[in-house]
Protein backbone atom coordinates (compact mmCIF):
# COMPACT_ATOMS: atom_id res chain seq x y z
CA UNK A 1 0.00 0.00 0.00
CA UNK A 2 3.04 2.05 0.28
CA UNK A 3 3.69 2.49 -3.28
CA UNK A 4 1.93 5.16 -4.81
CA UNK A 5 1.30 3.22 -8.74
CA UNK A 6 -0.28 6.39 -11.19
CA UNK A 7 -3.81 5.33 -11.90
CA UNK A 8 -3.12 4.42 -15.55
CA UNK A 9 -0.35 2.03 -14.96
CA UNK A 10 -2.52 0.13 -12.26
CA UNK A 11 -5.83 0.40 -14.14
CA UNK A 12 -4.22 -1.40 -16.97
CA UNK A 13 -2.51 -4.42 -15.53
CA UNK A 14 -5.21 -5.65 -13.35
CA UNK A 15 -8.54 -3.36 -13.10
CA UNK A 16 -10.52 -5.14 -10.83
CA UNK A 17 -7.98 -5.10 -7.41
CA UNK A 18 -6.73 -1.63 -8.23
CA UNK A 19 -9.33 -0.11 -8.91
CA UNK A 20 -10.81 -1.25 -5.32
CA UNK A 21 -7.04 -0.31 -3.53
CA UNK A 22 -7.28 3.13 -5.36
CA UNK A 23 -10.71 3.75 -3.65
CA UNK A 24 -9.57 1.75 -0.53
CA UNK A 25 -6.64 4.08 -0.30
CA UNK A 26 -9.40 7.23 -0.94
CA UNK A 27 -11.00 6.36 2.23
CA UNK A 28 -8.18 6.23 4.15
CA UNK A 29 -7.22 9.42 2.67
CA UNK A 30 -10.51 10.60 3.56
CA UNK A 31 -10.29 9.18 6.95
CA UNK A 32 -7.23 10.81 7.69
CA UNK A 33 -8.25 14.18 6.47
CA UNK A 34 -11.07 14.29 8.76
CA UNK A 35 -9.31 13.32 11.78
CA UNK A 36 -6.57 15.60 11.28
CA UNK A 37 -9.17 18.62 10.48
CA UNK A 38 -10.76 17.63 13.87
CA UNK A 39 -7.25 17.03 15.74
CA UNK A 40 -6.15 20.48 14.23
CA UNK A 41 -9.54 21.71 15.84
CA UNK A 42 -9.05 20.09 19.01
CA UNK A 43 -5.74 21.50 19.95
CA UNK A 44 -6.50 25.00 18.86
CA UNK A 45 -10.27 24.88 20.96
CA UNK A 46 -7.58 23.06 24.09
CA UNK A 47 -4.52 25.92 23.65
CA UNK A 48 -6.28 28.32 25.23
CA UNK A 49 -5.64 31.02 22.95
CA UNK A 50 -9.39 31.72 22.58
CA UNK A 51 -11.83 31.54 25.24
CA UNK A 52 -13.65 28.01 25.76
CA UNK A 53 -16.70 29.80 25.45
CA UNK A 54 -16.00 30.71 21.91
CA UNK A 55 -14.09 27.65 20.78
CA UNK A 56 -16.13 24.63 22.57
CA UNK A 57 -14.09 21.28 22.62
CA UNK A 58 -15.72 18.56 19.97
CA UNK A 59 -16.37 16.64 23.52
CA UNK A 60 -18.17 19.34 24.68
CA UNK A 61 -20.08 19.88 21.22
CA UNK A 62 -21.05 16.17 21.39
CA UNK A 63 -22.27 16.38 24.93
CA UNK A 64 -24.34 18.97 24.04
CA UNK A 65 -25.65 17.56 20.82
CA UNK A 66 -26.50 14.57 22.67
CA UNK A 67 -28.08 16.08 25.56
CA UNK A 68 -30.38 18.09 23.51
CA UNK A 69 -31.41 15.27 21.30
CA UNK A 70 -31.85 12.92 24.28
CA UNK A 71 -34.18 15.79 26.45
CA UNK A 72 -36.22 16.36 22.87
CA UNK A 73 -35.36 20.25 22.44
CA UNK A 74 -33.42 19.56 19.53
CA UNK A 75 -35.58 17.32 17.87
CA UNK A 76 -38.50 20.53 18.58
CA UNK A 77 -36.74 22.43 16.89
CA UNK A 78 -35.90 20.29 13.57
CA UNK A 79 -39.40 19.71 13.86
CA UNK A 80 -40.12 23.84 13.47
CA UNK A 81 -37.87 23.89 11.01
CA UNK A 82 -38.63 21.05 8.99
CA UNK A 83 -42.63 22.20 9.02
CA UNK A 84 -41.63 25.67 8.23
CA UNK A 85 -39.17 24.37 4.91
CA UNK A 86 -41.88 21.83 4.11
CA UNK A 87 -44.40 23.62 4.11
CA UNK A 88 -43.19 26.87 2.07
CA UNK A 89 -41.55 24.62 -0.39
CA UNK A 90 -44.54 22.62 -1.00
CA UNK A 91 -46.58 25.36 -1.87
CA UNK A 92 -43.68 26.51 -4.18
CA UNK A 93 -43.94 23.28 -6.01
CA UNK A 94 -47.80 23.44 -6.09
CA UNK A 95 -47.55 27.37 -7.70
CA UNK A 96 -44.08 26.38 -9.87
CA UNK A 97 -44.68 22.99 -11.47
CA UNK A 98 -48.50 23.85 -12.74
CA UNK A 99 -47.11 27.38 -13.58
CA UNK A 100 -43.88 26.28 -15.54
CA UNK A 101 -45.75 23.68 -17.65
CA UNK A 102 -48.86 26.21 -18.57
CA UNK A 103 -45.97 28.61 -19.49
CA UNK A 104 -44.42 26.21 -21.41
CA UNK A 105 -47.61 24.88 -23.31
CA UNK A 106 -49.59 28.18 -23.74
CA UNK A 107 -47.97 30.69 -25.34
CA UNK A 108 -50.21 33.54 -23.87
CA UNK A 109 -49.80 32.70 -20.06
CA UNK A 110 -45.60 32.46 -21.07
CA UNK A 111 -45.95 36.56 -22.51
CA UNK A 112 -47.49 37.24 -18.84
CA UNK A 113 -45.61 35.49 -16.52
CA UNK A 114 -42.05 35.74 -18.27
CA UNK A 115 -41.52 39.12 -18.12
CA UNK A 116 -42.72 38.89 -14.10
CA UNK A 117 -40.54 36.68 -13.33
CA UNK A 118 -37.46 38.19 -14.68
CA UNK A 119 -37.73 40.74 -12.81
CA UNK A 120 -38.71 39.16 -9.74
CA UNK A 121 -36.15 36.12 -9.98
CA UNK A 122 -33.34 38.17 -9.54
CA UNK A 123 -34.05 39.89 -5.69
CA UNK A 124 -32.90 37.78 -2.84
CA UNK A 125 -35.71 36.48 -1.21
CA UNK A 126 -33.92 37.91 2.50
CA UNK A 127 -34.21 41.68 1.14
CA UNK A 128 -38.09 40.91 1.15
CA UNK A 129 -37.43 39.76 4.75
CA UNK A 130 -37.82 42.84 6.45
CA UNK A 131 -40.78 43.73 4.34
CA UNK A 132 -42.78 40.28 5.32
CA UNK A 133 -42.10 41.24 8.63
CA UNK A 134 -43.74 44.51 8.53
CA UNK A 135 -46.54 42.97 7.00
CA UNK A 136 -47.08 39.75 8.83
CA UNK A 137 -45.56 39.93 11.86
CA UNK A 138 -42.93 37.59 13.14
CA UNK A 139 -43.38 34.18 12.99
CA UNK A 140 -44.28 31.01 10.45
CA UNK A 141 -46.32 33.07 8.23
CA UNK A 142 -42.53 35.42 7.28
CA UNK A 143 -40.18 32.18 7.36
CA UNK A 144 -42.82 29.90 5.58
CA UNK A 145 -43.49 32.84 2.61
CA UNK A 146 -39.38 33.57 2.17
CA UNK A 147 -39.46 29.61 1.64
CA UNK A 148 -41.34 29.87 -0.88
CA UNK A 149 -40.42 33.31 -3.08
CA UNK A 150 -36.91 31.32 -2.74
CA UNK A 151 -37.93 27.70 -4.12
CA UNK A 152 -40.51 28.84 -6.44
CA UNK A 153 -38.36 30.37 -9.34
CA UNK A 154 -35.60 27.64 -9.83
CA UNK A 155 -38.91 25.02 -9.61
CA UNK A 156 -40.83 27.09 -12.26
CA UNK A 157 -37.83 28.22 -14.34
CA UNK A 158 -36.88 24.21 -14.75
CA UNK A 159 -40.38 23.14 -15.16
CA UNK A 160 -40.79 26.24 -17.96
CA UNK A 161 -37.30 25.05 -19.64
CA UNK A 162 -38.13 21.28 -18.85
CA UNK A 163 -41.42 21.18 -20.74
CA UNK A 164 -40.10 23.55 -23.54
CA UNK A 165 -36.97 20.97 -24.28
CA UNK A 166 -39.14 18.12 -24.71
CA UNK A 167 -37.97 15.90 -27.58
CA UNK A 168 -40.32 17.70 -30.53
CA UNK A 169 -39.92 13.98 -32.21
CA UNK A 170 -41.57 12.14 -29.37
CA UNK A 171 -44.48 14.32 -29.34
CA UNK A 172 -44.98 13.79 -33.01
CA UNK A 173 -44.55 9.73 -32.50
CA UNK A 174 -46.77 9.89 -29.93
CA UNK A 175 -49.68 11.74 -31.85
CA UNK A 176 -48.72 9.62 -34.91
CA UNK A 177 -49.68 6.46 -32.88
CA UNK A 178 -53.14 8.60 -31.43
CA UNK A 179 -52.69 9.83 -27.92
CA UNK A 180 -55.32 12.01 -26.83
CA UNK A 181 -54.06 14.90 -24.98
CA UNK A 182 -54.44 13.18 -21.50
CA UNK A 183 -51.79 10.67 -22.63
CA UNK A 184 -49.99 13.06 -24.24
CA UNK A 185 -49.28 15.12 -21.28
CA UNK A 186 -49.13 11.82 -18.68
CA UNK A 187 -47.20 9.76 -20.87
CA UNK A 188 -44.47 11.99 -22.97
CA UNK A 189 -44.47 15.75 -21.65
CA UNK A 190 -44.36 14.76 -17.57
CA UNK A 191 -41.32 11.78 -17.73
CA UNK A 192 -39.63 14.07 -20.77
CA UNK A 193 -39.77 17.06 -18.48
CA UNK A 194 -39.07 15.17 -15.30
CA UNK A 195 -34.97 15.37 -15.25
CA UNK A 196 -35.30 18.87 -15.57
CA UNK A 197 -38.24 19.16 -12.84
CA UNK A 198 -36.44 16.69 -10.13
CA UNK A 199 -33.47 19.72 -10.75
CA UNK A 200 -35.40 22.87 -10.26
CA UNK A 201 -37.24 21.36 -7.12
CA UNK A 202 -32.94 20.14 -5.90
CA UNK A 203 -32.53 23.18 -6.23
CA UNK A 204 -35.47 24.68 -4.62
CA UNK A 205 -35.08 22.69 -1.83
CA UNK A 206 -31.40 23.68 -1.76
CA UNK A 207 -32.47 27.57 -1.18
CA UNK A 208 -34.99 26.65 1.12
CA UNK A 209 -33.15 25.18 3.54
CA UNK A 210 -30.67 28.16 3.52
CA UNK A 211 -33.79 30.66 3.55
CA UNK A 212 -35.43 28.56 6.40
CA UNK A 213 -32.12 29.00 8.46
CA UNK A 214 -31.74 32.99 7.38
CA UNK A 215 -35.54 33.73 8.06
CA UNK A 216 -35.62 32.18 11.25
CA UNK A 217 -32.65 34.01 12.65
CA UNK A 218 -34.46 37.01 11.91
CA UNK A 219 -38.35 35.95 12.20
CA UNK A 220 -38.82 33.38 14.82
CA UNK A 221 -39.15 33.30 18.00
CA UNK A 222 -39.08 30.31 20.03
CA UNK A 223 -38.67 27.78 18.16
CA UNK A 224 -36.27 26.68 15.00
CA UNK A 225 -32.76 25.89 14.09
CA UNK A 226 -31.92 29.08 12.34
CA UNK A 227 -33.80 30.81 15.80
CA UNK A 228 -31.82 28.33 18.19
CA UNK A 229 -28.12 29.14 16.67
CA UNK A 230 -28.98 33.18 16.72
CA UNK A 231 -30.58 32.83 20.15
CA UNK A 232 -27.10 31.12 21.74
CA UNK A 233 -25.21 34.12 20.30
CA UNK A 234 -26.41 36.17 23.44
CA UNK A 235 -25.47 33.66 25.78
CA UNK A 236 -22.34 32.64 24.30
CA UNK A 237 -23.38 29.49 23.90
CA UNK A 238 -21.33 28.19 21.01
CA UNK A 239 -21.55 24.19 21.62
CA UNK A 240 -25.36 24.79 21.09
CA UNK A 241 -24.21 26.80 18.03
CA UNK A 242 -21.71 24.53 16.34
CA UNK A 243 -24.26 21.06 17.67
CA UNK A 244 -26.91 22.68 15.93
CA UNK A 245 -25.19 23.57 12.79
CA UNK A 246 -24.42 19.55 12.83
CA UNK A 247 -27.84 18.91 12.59
CA UNK A 248 -28.82 21.38 10.14
CA UNK A 249 -25.69 19.93 7.43
CA UNK A 250 -27.48 16.24 8.68
CA UNK A 251 -30.48 17.07 7.53
CA UNK A 252 -29.73 18.38 4.44
CA UNK A 253 -27.56 15.77 3.33
CA UNK A 254 -30.43 13.86 4.45
CA UNK A 255 -32.57 15.49 2.32
CA UNK A 256 -30.16 16.08 -0.82
CA UNK A 257 -28.85 12.31 -0.97
CA UNK A 258 -32.08 10.18 0.83
CA UNK A 259 -34.96 11.69 -0.50
CA UNK A 260 -34.25 13.40 -3.95
CA UNK A 261 -31.68 10.50 -4.80
CA UNK A 262 -35.11 7.82 -4.01
CA UNK A 263 -37.00 10.39 -6.05
CA UNK A 264 -34.79 10.39 -8.79
CA UNK A 265 -34.71 6.20 -8.90
CA UNK A 266 -38.69 6.93 -8.75
CA UNK A 267 -38.85 8.55 -11.73
CA UNK A 268 -36.41 9.59 -14.08
CA UNK A 269 -34.36 6.59 -13.77
CA UNK A 270 -36.95 4.22 -14.10
CA UNK A 271 -38.25 5.90 -16.78
CA UNK A 272 -34.53 5.93 -18.71
CA UNK A 273 -34.19 9.61 -18.33
CA UNK A 274 -31.13 9.94 -16.87
CA UNK A 275 -28.59 10.40 -19.64
CA UNK A 276 -30.42 13.75 -20.30
CA UNK A 277 -30.58 14.54 -17.17
CA UNK A 278 -26.97 14.82 -16.62
CA UNK A 279 -25.87 16.11 -20.09
CA UNK B 1 -36.57 52.66 -28.66
CA UNK B 2 -36.28 55.76 -30.83
CA UNK B 3 -36.96 53.41 -33.60
CA UNK B 4 -40.12 52.16 -32.79
CA UNK B 5 -41.39 55.59 -31.59
CA UNK B 6 -40.72 56.67 -35.32
CA UNK B 7 -42.03 53.84 -36.64
CA UNK B 8 -44.99 53.86 -35.05
CA UNK B 9 -46.12 57.06 -37.12
CA UNK B 10 -46.80 55.00 -39.81
CA UNK B 11 -48.61 51.88 -38.49
CA UNK B 12 -48.54 50.39 -42.05
CA UNK B 13 -44.78 49.34 -41.38
CA UNK B 14 -45.12 46.03 -40.27
CA UNK B 15 -42.35 45.69 -38.68
CA UNK B 16 -42.99 48.69 -36.38
CA UNK B 17 -46.80 47.26 -34.83
CA UNK B 18 -44.75 44.07 -34.39
CA UNK B 19 -42.09 46.11 -32.06
CA UNK B 20 -44.92 48.01 -30.57
CA UNK B 21 -46.86 45.05 -29.76
CA UNK B 22 -43.69 43.46 -28.37
CA UNK B 23 -43.28 46.30 -25.76
CA UNK B 24 -46.68 46.12 -24.80
CA UNK B 25 -46.29 42.59 -24.48
CA UNK B 26 -43.88 42.80 -21.95
CA UNK B 27 -45.49 46.28 -19.99
CA UNK B 28 -48.41 44.79 -19.42
CA UNK B 29 -47.99 42.56 -16.44
CA UNK B 30 -46.16 45.33 -15.23
CA UNK B 31 -49.05 47.74 -15.73
CA UNK B 32 -51.25 45.54 -14.42
CA UNK B 33 -49.53 44.43 -11.29
CA UNK B 34 -48.87 48.22 -11.15
CA UNK B 35 -52.91 48.99 -11.07
CA UNK B 36 -53.71 46.34 -8.99
CA UNK B 37 -50.91 47.77 -6.20
CA UNK B 38 -52.17 51.01 -6.87
CA UNK B 39 -55.85 50.27 -5.94
CA UNK B 40 -55.08 47.94 -2.62
CA UNK B 41 -52.64 51.01 -1.41
CA UNK B 42 -55.72 53.62 -2.07
CA UNK B 43 -58.44 51.49 -1.01
CA UNK B 44 -56.93 51.75 2.40
CA UNK B 45 -57.69 47.73 3.45
CA UNK B 46 -53.71 47.98 4.82
CA UNK B 47 -53.02 51.11 6.85
CA UNK B 48 -51.02 53.45 4.33
CA UNK B 49 -47.52 53.29 6.20
CA UNK B 50 -47.25 49.45 5.73
CA UNK B 51 -48.35 49.63 2.03
CA UNK B 52 -47.17 52.77 0.51
CA UNK B 53 -48.53 53.62 -3.49
CA UNK B 54 -46.32 53.60 -6.02
CA UNK B 55 -45.65 56.99 -6.82
CA UNK B 56 -44.67 57.32 -3.08
CA UNK B 57 -42.32 54.59 -3.62
CA UNK B 58 -40.92 56.44 -6.75
CA UNK B 59 -40.40 60.23 -4.98
CA UNK B 60 -38.82 58.05 -2.30
CA UNK B 61 -36.12 56.45 -4.69
CA UNK B 62 -35.53 59.53 -6.03
CA UNK B 63 -35.29 61.56 -3.30
CA UNK B 64 -32.62 58.90 -1.98
CA UNK B 65 -31.17 58.87 -4.65
CA UNK B 66 -30.57 62.30 -5.29
CA UNK B 67 -29.70 62.84 -1.40
CA UNK B 68 -26.93 60.35 -2.40
CA UNK B 69 -27.79 58.19 0.16
CA UNK B 70 -29.01 55.08 -1.78
CA UNK B 71 -25.82 55.25 -4.15
CA UNK B 72 -23.75 55.14 -0.85
CA UNK B 73 -25.81 51.93 0.06
CA UNK B 74 -25.54 50.75 -2.87
CA UNK B 75 -22.20 51.27 -3.70
CA UNK B 76 -21.00 49.41 -0.27
CA UNK B 77 -22.99 46.71 -0.67
CA UNK B 78 -21.19 46.22 -4.29
CA UNK B 79 -17.58 46.25 -2.96
CA UNK B 80 -18.70 43.91 -0.11
CA UNK B 81 -19.98 41.85 -2.78
CA UNK B 82 -17.11 42.07 -5.08
CA UNK B 83 -13.91 41.91 -1.70
CA UNK B 84 -16.25 39.08 -0.69
CA UNK B 85 -16.28 37.17 -4.23
CA UNK B 86 -13.12 38.27 -4.73
CA UNK B 87 -12.37 36.23 -1.36
CA UNK B 88 -13.72 33.50 -2.60
CA UNK B 89 -12.93 33.16 -6.43
CA UNK B 90 -9.11 33.66 -5.70
CA UNK B 91 -9.31 30.91 -2.82
CA UNK B 92 -11.81 28.46 -4.82
CA UNK B 93 -9.88 28.34 -7.69
CA UNK B 94 -6.80 27.76 -6.57
CA UNK B 95 -8.19 24.80 -4.05
CA UNK B 96 -10.08 23.38 -6.74
CA UNK B 97 -6.99 23.53 -9.41
CA UNK B 98 -5.00 21.58 -6.44
CA UNK B 99 -8.22 19.22 -5.96
CA UNK B 100 -8.20 18.62 -9.59
CA UNK B 101 -4.60 18.06 -10.88
CA UNK B 102 -3.19 16.16 -7.55
CA UNK B 103 -4.55 13.26 -6.82
CA UNK B 104 -2.85 13.52 -2.70
CA UNK B 105 -5.22 16.63 -2.65
CA UNK B 106 -7.93 15.74 -3.65
CA UNK B 107 -8.09 12.59 -1.28
CA UNK B 108 -7.25 15.04 1.69
CA UNK B 109 -9.53 17.76 0.80
CA UNK B 110 -12.73 16.46 -1.07
CA UNK B 111 -14.17 14.92 2.45
CA UNK B 112 -13.55 18.57 4.59
CA UNK B 113 -15.28 20.23 1.07
CA UNK B 114 -18.20 17.54 0.86
CA UNK B 115 -18.91 17.71 4.43
CA UNK B 116 -19.02 21.65 4.79
CA UNK B 117 -20.51 22.61 0.94
CA UNK B 118 -23.98 21.21 2.16
CA UNK B 119 -24.72 23.44 5.88
CA UNK B 120 -26.14 26.44 4.52
CA UNK B 121 -23.83 29.32 5.08
CA UNK B 122 -25.90 31.49 6.82
CA UNK B 123 -25.93 29.21 9.71
CA UNK B 124 -22.46 29.63 10.35
CA UNK B 125 -23.14 33.44 10.52
CA UNK B 126 -24.20 33.93 14.66
CA UNK B 127 -20.49 32.11 14.92
CA UNK B 128 -18.55 33.87 12.87
CA UNK B 129 -20.11 37.23 14.61
CA UNK B 130 -18.53 36.19 18.23
CA UNK B 131 -15.47 34.96 16.65
CA UNK B 132 -14.55 38.21 14.34
CA UNK B 133 -17.29 40.81 15.82
CA UNK B 134 -20.00 42.62 14.23
CA UNK B 135 -19.53 44.40 11.19
CA UNK B 136 -17.58 43.97 7.63
CA UNK B 137 -14.51 41.66 8.62
CA UNK B 138 -17.05 38.68 9.61
CA UNK B 139 -19.65 39.59 6.48
CA UNK B 140 -16.72 39.43 4.05
CA UNK B 141 -15.19 36.42 5.68
CA UNK B 142 -19.07 34.41 5.68
CA UNK B 143 -19.75 35.70 2.22
CA UNK B 144 -16.25 34.42 0.90
CA UNK B 145 -16.61 31.02 2.78
CA UNK B 146 -20.10 30.55 1.33
CA UNK B 147 -19.21 31.49 -2.34
CA UNK B 148 -16.25 29.59 -2.51
CA UNK B 149 -17.80 25.96 -2.50
CA UNK B 150 -19.35 26.42 -6.20
CA UNK B 151 -16.18 27.58 -7.58
CA UNK B 152 -13.94 24.80 -5.79
CA UNK B 153 -16.27 21.97 -7.30
CA UNK B 154 -16.84 23.52 -10.67
CA UNK B 155 -13.08 24.27 -10.90
CA UNK B 156 -12.28 20.82 -9.85
CA UNK B 157 -14.69 18.82 -11.97
CA UNK B 158 -13.29 21.10 -15.03
CA UNK B 159 -9.48 20.31 -14.41
CA UNK B 160 -10.86 17.04 -14.27
CA UNK B 161 -12.98 17.09 -17.53
CA UNK B 162 -10.42 18.41 -19.48
CA UNK B 163 -9.37 15.98 -22.01
CA UNK B 164 -6.75 13.74 -21.51
CA UNK B 165 -5.59 13.61 -25.39
CA UNK B 166 -4.99 17.13 -25.24
CA UNK B 167 -2.58 17.05 -21.85
CA UNK B 168 -0.80 14.15 -23.77
CA UNK B 169 -0.65 16.02 -26.82
CA UNK B 170 0.87 18.87 -25.93
CA UNK B 171 3.28 16.81 -23.45
CA UNK B 172 4.59 15.33 -26.70
CA UNK B 173 4.84 18.65 -28.06
CA UNK B 174 7.23 19.43 -25.27
CA UNK B 175 5.14 22.12 -23.14
CA UNK B 176 6.63 22.54 -19.43
CA UNK B 177 4.04 22.95 -16.53
CA UNK B 178 3.61 26.52 -16.67
CA UNK B 179 2.62 26.03 -20.64
CA UNK B 180 0.41 22.89 -19.80
CA UNK B 181 -1.23 25.32 -17.53
CA UNK B 182 -1.41 28.12 -19.10
CA UNK B 183 -2.40 27.07 -22.57
CA UNK B 184 -4.65 23.93 -21.58
CA UNK B 185 -5.23 23.02 -18.66
CA UNK B 186 -7.03 26.40 -17.78
CA UNK B 187 -9.01 27.05 -21.59
CA UNK B 188 -10.18 23.56 -21.34
CA UNK B 189 -11.25 23.93 -17.40
CA UNK B 190 -12.76 27.79 -18.40
CA UNK B 191 -16.47 26.56 -18.95
CA UNK B 192 -16.69 24.78 -15.86
CA UNK B 193 -14.47 27.76 -13.57
CA UNK B 194 -16.94 30.17 -15.17
CA UNK B 195 -19.93 27.94 -14.17
CA UNK B 196 -18.84 27.84 -10.83
CA UNK B 197 -17.87 31.35 -10.88
CA UNK B 198 -21.07 32.56 -11.87
CA UNK B 199 -22.67 30.25 -9.21
CA UNK B 200 -20.51 32.08 -6.54
CA UNK B 201 -21.56 35.06 -7.56
CA UNK B 202 -25.27 34.83 -7.50
CA UNK B 203 -25.29 32.75 -3.84
CA UNK B 204 -22.89 35.41 -3.05
CA UNK B 205 -25.50 37.53 -4.10
CA UNK B 206 -28.38 36.23 -2.60
CA UNK B 207 -26.83 35.75 1.02
CA UNK B 208 -24.62 38.91 1.15
CA UNK B 209 -28.05 41.17 1.72
CA UNK B 210 -29.30 38.55 4.52
CA UNK B 211 -25.53 39.00 6.26
CA UNK B 212 -25.76 42.83 6.08
CA UNK B 213 -29.06 42.66 7.89
CA UNK B 214 -27.61 40.15 10.71
CA UNK B 215 -23.91 41.64 10.97
CA UNK B 216 -24.84 45.39 11.19
CA UNK B 217 -22.31 46.82 9.07
CA UNK B 218 -23.24 50.72 8.71
CA UNK B 219 -23.98 50.74 4.95
CA UNK B 220 -25.66 48.82 2.87
CA UNK B 221 -29.10 48.20 0.93
CA UNK B 222 -29.48 44.65 3.65
CA UNK B 223 -29.07 46.66 6.42
CA UNK B 224 -30.92 50.20 4.70
CA UNK B 225 -33.84 47.60 3.85
CA UNK B 226 -33.88 46.08 7.29
CA UNK B 227 -33.96 49.76 9.30
CA UNK B 228 -36.19 51.06 7.30
CA UNK B 229 -38.40 48.32 9.46
CA UNK B 230 -37.91 50.24 12.92
CA UNK B 231 -39.59 53.31 11.51
CA UNK B 232 -41.92 51.78 9.28
CA UNK B 233 -40.45 53.02 6.11
CA UNK B 234 -42.03 50.98 3.73
CA UNK B 235 -41.21 53.12 0.93
CA UNK B 236 -37.74 53.46 1.66
CA UNK B 237 -37.61 49.56 2.04
CA UNK B 238 -39.55 48.87 -1.38
CA UNK B 239 -37.63 51.34 -3.21
CA UNK B 240 -33.74 49.07 -1.51
CA UNK B 241 -35.62 45.94 -2.90
CA UNK B 242 -36.02 47.61 -6.38
CA UNK B 243 -32.59 48.68 -5.93
CA UNK B 244 -31.45 45.24 -5.00
CA UNK B 245 -33.37 43.83 -7.94
CA UNK B 246 -31.72 46.18 -10.56
CA UNK B 247 -28.12 44.97 -9.01
CA UNK B 248 -29.14 41.48 -9.29
CA UNK B 249 -30.57 41.85 -12.44
CA UNK B 250 -27.07 43.55 -13.63
CA UNK B 251 -24.58 41.45 -12.19
CA UNK B 252 -26.56 38.62 -14.26
CA UNK B 253 -26.52 40.10 -17.53
CA UNK B 254 -24.03 42.58 -17.89
CA UNK B 255 -20.91 40.73 -15.96
CA UNK B 256 -21.34 37.20 -17.02
CA UNK B 257 -23.06 36.85 -20.12
CA UNK B 258 -20.24 38.99 -21.04
CA UNK B 259 -17.55 37.50 -19.63
CA UNK B 260 -18.73 34.02 -21.37
CA UNK B 261 -19.04 35.85 -24.92
CA UNK B 262 -15.62 36.98 -24.52
CA UNK B 263 -13.82 34.18 -23.82
CA UNK B 264 -15.41 30.96 -23.78
CA UNK B 265 -17.42 31.38 -26.96
CA UNK B 266 -14.52 33.01 -28.08
CA UNK B 267 -12.07 30.09 -27.95
CA UNK B 268 -15.18 27.56 -29.30
CA UNK B 269 -15.11 25.88 -25.98
CA UNK B 270 -19.04 25.82 -26.35
CA UNK B 271 -21.19 25.77 -29.10
CA UNK B 272 -23.39 28.92 -29.38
Amino acid sequence: MSTITTADAGLAAKPATSAMRIRLRSYRRAAVSILLAAAIYEALARAGMFAPALLPTIPTILRTLFSMLADGTMVWHASYTLYRVLFGFGLAMTLGIPLGILMARFRRVENFFLPLVSALMPIPSFSLLPLFLLWFGIGNMTTILIVFYASTFPILFNTWSGVRSVNPLWLRAAGAMGADEHKMFWKVIIPGASPFIITGMRQGFLRSWIAVIGAEMIAASQWGLGWVIFDSKEFLSTDIMLASVAVIGFIGFVFERVVFGALERATVQRWGMVRIAKG
Amino acid sequence: MQDAVTIAATPAAGRGTEQLRAIWRNAFPFILVGVVWEITAWSGIFHARLFPTLEEIAVTFVQLTIDGILPHHALDTLLRLLAAFGLAAVGGMTIGMLMGRSRRMEDLLLPLVSILAPIPGLAYAPLFLLWFGLGNVSALLLVAVVSSFPVIFNTWTGVKAVKEIWVRSAQSMGADDKRMFRYVILPGALPYVLTGLRLGLAQAWRILVAVEMLASVDWGLGWLTFGAREFLNTDVMLAGIATIGMIGLALEKLVFQKIENYTVVRWGMVAE
